[in-house]
């Protein structure tokens, strides 16, 4: 058994500072994109990055109490905190505000806190807490079935909310659920849906099918394997041509109206300047002009003066775009990148599997966020709304990541405490 | 236990994220480096989106002329972000606007937004606009834009034309065509129409330096759409004789409603107190719209579609088809008249006794219509009078009363019919035809409107057959429309039993004692039928109808002058008077147009007289 005083000095300290330099450059993005000219001084709260400082103060304040706390509290209260906020979810549901249409707050006086932020750190709990269970077999159906309705209720609550960016979130989870033993024919089949989808609204189903109906000729022809399995083969080709047929009615009754536009955008059907391309073409003449070493800090006009809607929370990144350019991207992609492999590499070197999967949990939610976010600004991603990790303005997004990333410091540092 | 390590596939996990993170590096070096179109100037330019309003659609009558055009107006936008160093003293003199009025228009454009533009000034007129201009440059972060309105080459026809204004909230909600500040057809054949005469709007897209100056269009109009003018419309209506019905019935209330028979299209339109449709453009329109609302003569109210009048004995010539149709009387069938001790329904003209279905239309005899009403109900055939009723129902509904009639008409209300359920409630199920007598004379429940009064001067006149009143005359692409306006409707009674009818009618001018003998004309053979209305409101409404020439009718007319007495008195000269402006062109009987402009019946109510308003 070691000693408790050598905790600190068992974090994996390359994580905490990457942690460190990316709130840094956060904030200093976020004072960039609000400060106008009349600068009164970083502490002025009236001010956007006045406040952020404060929720980073205290965002290190709860890191601190994480890694004072008891390691084994998180695994062993796991389903309580899961539990609880799953309760909250459902409070916000009758007793919370609105904010730019969703009902996915709670407020008290002029304090704004979003709970469907922390319910990812309790979902990826809960995950860790069932997975690792002693009992479990990730083989039978049952267990199966409960790990994904672990993953489900929250999703489908905040859904309720009309968050949609925040309930796709979960999806992230499959990264764990493969890692851990589920079959990858899943996100195959799904990566396959996606693209089915994607080409069905581009060229037409008919097209579409015409061309899954060549590909399963060829496959005939030049696999010997296939020849002797012909029904499975018909049978994926119509099962597929019924999903290609069903694309348009879930396009046109599924989909809000604002989110088919943005999906057109993003395909390059439906050109609106003035709507759903509005942000996204903004977004990209800021992040083009940058050039390869940018404008120069509180340089950048187009943020600076407000041309990039939701700059300082969801469009953060036009803000490194305009004023750092290329090589400022580079740096904030590959500092994530880096981030994301040390985790990877800390959740494997876990004995517990509790520990493992829940570090799974963490890498899966950030680089979801990473990558939605950062895509949505350049146009590779539909605009959903979703935070990126660390940057965007906001003290529940910036306290729900910090909680999430210190409970597997944490676990990590007493990770040789575990038999 | 788990039965098989899957350690391998972090590496699969691995690949993904460096897969996604190359795939950023290599769409940011493309948007960052090689692609030019985002590479802006040092100036900082920034895209504006300009909005190209169409015109909309003119307007014209049946014979070309020009109704309703289009000219230019500004609106003066703001994007408050750039609003630098603003002095507002001299801007609100630039503009005409008081400094009060400056603060409320600033912070509604602050609480839309800091960085898009919002309308500041609306629809200022080009003599304005040319001083303004000048030194609009001055000012950072505004700019103008150009907008069209609507000019009506004459004060006319306002009812039918309506009006348009700017979207509301729940316009923008149900259409995703519009957007905050654009104009829609609120009323009218504007509102009609609307699909067809907005046009579609195009959208320019410029660079625009932090001055807010024009730097040139971007990505040499890549996004550029142009806007599509709205498509011109042809209306049935004649607008000179338009003009003249409203000057005849100036300083009356009431309707005039004149239709072709041999298509149903509407060629004239008039609801009186009309109002001149100038006063609801622009900036002056809320001003005057709450005028003319509150007015007490409730002139935006359109009489000719949504006023209800008992028919009188205009209808009576309805009673009488409806009885040969059903075969309770013919048209050698003798009733007396008791004169003012009929009974149950006096009859106060002074005429022959016993009299048959001819004499008995030019006299308007009411105990003669009793008799055949009863006749009707209590018809052997049908086996008792609500089976009579029922039959006469269906018949009377035929002739278009008691429904719309579902084409471009503004607002038409149903009129009433009560029918037999309507009775079997209010009477519970015990009444006869005595209980519902004064249907016999067209007084009581029933209720028409001048539309559908009109009507039945075409249905006479075409010998129980109509199309339904339409005002559109041609359109671009509105032939599905123009498909359901040309369907031929027909009435319950058989064509031959009309010919009486018309002949009666043909005496009510031509015969010696005929009501409308004193508006004869030697050119043209009128046939019509006066009608006096009794109303609990005051002195009685005075109707009439007519068609004429008899032998090709062109022309069918309603008119009603509300509380002017007998119908011989107002309403047959200015049917006359409009079916001879139609057919000749011009009138030649100058005394009694005279006394038809002058005369004034405003006083009768003891309401007072509509306050001048002047147009802008």
């Amino acid at each position: 058994m070691r000693n408790k005083d050598t905790i600190l000095s068992n974090i994996d300290w390359l994580t905490t500072t990457l942690y460190l330099l990316l709130i840094f450059m956060g904030w200093l993005s976020i004072y960039t994109a609000s400060a106008g000219d009349d600068f009164t001084g970083i502490f002025d709260f009236n001010e956007r990055y006045g406040k952020q400082l404060m929720w980073i103060i205290l965002a290190f304040m709860l890191a601190i109490i994480i890694l004072i706390v008891d390691a084994k509290f998180f695994s062993a209260f796991s389903f309580w905190i899961y539990v609880i906020l799953i309760v909250v979810l459902i409070g916000v549901l009758f007793f919370g505000s609105t904010v730019a249409g969703s009902k996915s707050w709670f407020k008290i006086g002029s304090f704004a806190i979003q709970p469907a932020e922390f319910t990812k750190f309790a979902t990826a709990l809960a995950l860790a807490r069932y997975l690792s269970m002693l009992n479990i077999d990730i083989t039978q159906l049952r267990t199966k079935l409960t790990a994904i309705g672990i993953l489900f209720v929250p999703a489908a609550l905040i859904l309720l909310q009309n968050d949609t960016g925040s309930a796709l979130v979960y999806l992230s989870f499959s990264l764990v659920l493969f890692r851990e033993g589920f079959s990858g024919l899943i996100i195959v089949m799904g990566i396959v849906m996606a693209a089915l989808f994607v080409f069905t609204l581009l060229i037409g189903e008919y097209w579409v099918i015409g061309g899954l109906f060549v590909i399963g000729i060829f496959t005939y022809l030049i696999k010997k394997k296939w020849r002797k399995q012909l029904k499975l083969l018909i049978g994926i080709f119509l099962m597929a041509s019924a999903f290609v047929f069903s694309v348009h009615y879930a396009f046109e009754n599924v989909l809000e109206p604002h989110q088919k536009t943005r999906v057109n955008v993003l395909l390059g059907i439906e050109q609106d300047l003035q709507g759903a391309g509005y942000n996204v073409n903004q977004s990209k003449i800021a992040i083009g002009s940058g050039g390869l070493s940018g404008k120069g800090f509180r340089n950048g006009m187009l943020t600076r003066y407000h041309f990039v809607p939701e700059q300082s929370t969801d469009f953060i990144f036009c803000t490194v775009g305009e004023e750092w350019g290329f090589m400022g991207v580079s740096v904030v992609i590959l500092l994530f990148l880096t981030l994301f492999i040390r985790l990877i590499f800390l959740a494997e070197r876990q004995r517990s599997r509790f520990s493992r999967i829940y570090g799974y949990g963490v890498v899966s939610v950030l680089f979801f966020h990473f990558a939605v976010n950062i895509g949505m600004t350049i146009g590779l991603a539909p605009v959903v709304g979703i935070p990126l990790p660390f940057f965007s303005y906001g003290g529940s997004s910036l306290w729900a990541f910090t909680m999430l990333l210190f409970i597997f410091v944490k676990q990590d540092a007493n990770r040789l405490n575990v038999l | 236990m788990y039965l098989k390590d899957y350690s391998g596939r972090k590496y699969v996990i691995i690949g993904v994220f460096i897969l996604v993170a190359f795939l950023f590096l290599l769409r940011l070096f493309y948007l960052q480096i090689i692609d030019n179109s985002y590479k802006l100037s040092a100036d900082n330019i920034v895209l504006r989106n300009i909005r190209e309003y169409p015109p909309r659609g003119r307007v014209y009558d049946r014979n070309h002329k020009l109704l309703i055009y289009n000219e230019a107006a500004y609106d003066i936008m703001v994007i408050p972000r750039q609003v630098k160093n603003l002095d507002t003293q001299a801007f609100c003199r630039l503009i005409g606007m008081d400094t009060v009025t400056f603060r409320t228009q600033m912070k509604k454009a602050k609480r839309y937004s800091y960085y898009k533009p919002s309308v500041f000034v609306k629809q200022i007129s080009k003599q304005d606009m040319g001083r303004i201009e000048e030194k609009l440059f001055l000012y950072d972060g505004f700019y103008s834009q150009t907008r069209t309105l609507r000019h009506y080459t004459h004060p006319i026809a306002g009812h039918l034309f309506g009006n348009i204004g700017e979207v509301n909230s729940s316009e923008i909600k149900n259409d995703p065509f519009y957007k905050s500040g654009d104009y829609i057809g609120k009323s009218g054949i504007e509102r009609y129409y609307e699909k067809f005469l907005r046009g579609k709007s195009g959208m320019t897209v410029v660079e625009v330096d932090v001055h807010n100056r024009v730097k040139g269009s971007y990505l040499d109009g890549k996004y550029d759409t142009l806007a599509v003018p709205g498509e011109d419309l042809v209306l049935t209506i004649d607008m000179d004789l338009q003009e003249y019905g409203e000057k005849l019935m100036q300083n009356k209330k009431g309707s005039v409603v004149a239709i072709d028979p041999k298509t149903g299209e509407i060629l004239a339109l008039i609801s009186s107190p009309a109002y001149n449709p100038n006063l609801l453009v622009g900036r002056e329109r809320s001003k005057n719209y709450n005028l003319l609302l509150n007015d007490s003569l409730k002139p935006l109210m359109n009489r000719a579609t949504m006023g209800t009048y008992p028919p009188g004995s205009t209808f009576k010539m309805v009673n009488a088809l409806v009885a040969l149709q059903e075969k309770a009387i013919t048209q050698n069938t003798y009733f007396s008249c008791a004169g003012p001790t009929a009974s149950p329904i006096k009859c106060t003209h002074n005429h022959v006794t016993p009299l048959k279905l001819d004499m008995a239309i030019q006299q308007s005899c009411n105990a003669y219509f009793w008799n055949t009403f009863n006749a009707i109900l209590n018809n052997p055939r049908f086996g008792n009078s609500h089976k009579g009723y029922e039959s006469w129902y269906r018949d009377v509904v035929s002739f278009g009363f008691g429904h719309g009639f579902n084409t471009d008409i503004p607002y038409e209300v149903d009129g009433n019919v009560p029918s037999p359920d309507y009775y079997n409630k209010l009477y519970n199920g015990s009444w006869n035809a005595l209980t519902v007598r004064s249907l016999s004379i067209g007084q009581g429940e029933i209720l028409v409107t001048p539309i559908q009064l009109a009507n039945l001067g075409v249905v006479i006149a075409n010998s129980g057959s109509f199309y339904p009143p339409h005002f559109l005359k041609s359109l671009e692409g509105s032939d599905s429309l123009m498909s359901v306006f040309n369907q031929l409707k027909r009435t319950t009674i058989d064509p031959g039993y009309y010919d009486i009818v018309q002949e009666s009618m043909l005496e009510v001018f031509d015969g010696d004692h005929g009501t409308a003998r004193s508006c004869r004309l030697d050119s043209i053979r009128q046939c019509g039928k006066t009608g006096t209305v009794q109303n609990p409101h005051g002195d009685d409404h005075s109707l009439f109808i007519a068609y004429a020439p008899y032998e090709n009718p062109k022309i069918a007319v309603a008119v009603i002058v509300e509380n002017s007495g007998f119908g011989s008195t107002w309403a047959a000269p200015i049917a006359s008077l409009m079916i001879e402006k139609y057919l000749k062109g011009s009138t030649k009987r100058i005394e009694m147009e005279k006394k038809m402009f002058e005369g004034s019946l405003l006083g009768n109510t003891g309401n007072v007289k509509p306050k001048p308003l002047k147009a802008r």
